[in-house]
């Protein structure tokens, strides 16, 4: 979901599975995408049996510094130390499961649509997020936001970012994409009131992603 | 907006009788088809989307469906994303397979 090729292809190098961009947000757009990592599921013959979730493959690794050992201190440049120690606490309070997510994956990778993770279209309907006018709208000034950015009209750009976080203010990737525009740190500017630590911890890490639910919902 | 760019961009081919996409198909209100131009205003309301401009650059932005869920179907839309390098990528080119669409990005 970068801005472009570029900020994403040092990360996707070596990796044998397709690899897309997608500047636009269309993943916000068609299915809800609101945060990443997320994951959504898609059978053999093109429907959907899980709707956007919080998809961590393992736990975050910026989680797994143990900074209470001298050894991993003295390892790491001093400001990255300094950093950890704000942000770390928030890393660790999100809600994400790695280990469920995967078993889950590898479930459904065994047993297909008798998996019980695979959920029936009524359920990927209803767990998918409602979406009032304003978001709707939201989707549309943050592409506009993403085209003129690529276009070299960061100014405009801005404007029409600055419309999407008020239009949809829980949504992460827009306000992510356009921080790191501004500041690749995604700290204090200019350009937004908000920024990531601030954020966070107005909002509460632990609401930084919708806890996973693993299991299909009972119905009565 | 021409027709074909139309359906290219949203899988809405607009006709005389109305917008349809697969099965489905929605009367539009007169006039909103002249002369191979789709009046993409009348044709943005009259399907509940969003439709913002932004005059200077005199671009115009259509947005999603509003006042639903965000998905409202399980069949997966026609989704085509360009690769790092560049080549269009549709998502249907992964059917027969089981695909786990990851989204992540750099920040």
């Amino acid at each position: 979901m970068d801005a472009s090729a570029a900020a994403a292809a040092p990360f996707a190098a070596g990796v044998d599975f397709p690899v897309v961009v997608d500047s636009g947000h269309r993943l916000g757009e068609l299915f809800g995408v609101v945060n990443v990592p997320s994951g959504i599921w898609v059978d053999e013959d093109g429907t959907v049996v899980r709707p956007p979730e919080t998809a961590y493959p393992a736990p975050p690794t910026f989680a797994s510094y143990d900074l209470e050992d001298p050894k991993v201190v003295a390892s790491l440049p001093a400001a990255a130390v300094s950093r950890l120690r704000t942000v770390q606490p928030h890393l660790k309070a999100m809600q994400i499961d790695p280990e469920g997510y995967v078993g889950a994956l590898r479930d459904w990778v065994a047993h297909g649509p008798a998996s019980r993770f695979a959920l029936s279209a009524e359920e990927v309907l209803e767990r998918s997020r409602p979406r009032p006018a304003e978001q709707a709208q939201a989707a549309a000034a943050f592409a506009l936001g993403q085209h003129l950015h690529a276009a070299g009209s960061p100014e405009p750009a801005v404007a029409w970012f600055r419309e999407s976080h008020r239009l949809q203010p829980d949504n992460w990737t827009y306000r992510r994409q356009a921080w790191s525009l501004a500041d690749p740190a995604q700290g204090p500017t200019e350009q937004y009131d908000g920024h990531w630590l601030a954020d966070v911890e107005r909002e509460g890490a632990e609401h930084y992603y919708a806890p996973l639910e693993l299991e299909p919902r009972r119905r009565g | 907006m021409p027709v074909d760019q139309l359906a290219r961009e949203t899988g809405w081919e607009v006709k005389p009788e109305g917008a349809c996409r697969k099965e489905q198909c929605v009367p539009l209100p007169p006039g909103t088809l002249r002369d191979g131009q789709v009046d993409l205003a009348a044709f943005a309301e009259r399907m509940g989307r969003p439709l913002l401009h932004d005059e200077p650059a005199g671009l115009w932005s259509l947005g999603p469906s509003g006042g639903g869920r965000a998905m409202t179907t399980v069949q997966a839309p026609d989704l085509v994303l360009p690769t790092l390098t560049g080549e269009p990528f549709p998502l249907a080119a992964l059917r027969g397979k089981k695909v786990l669409i990851a989204a992540w990005a750099s920040w």
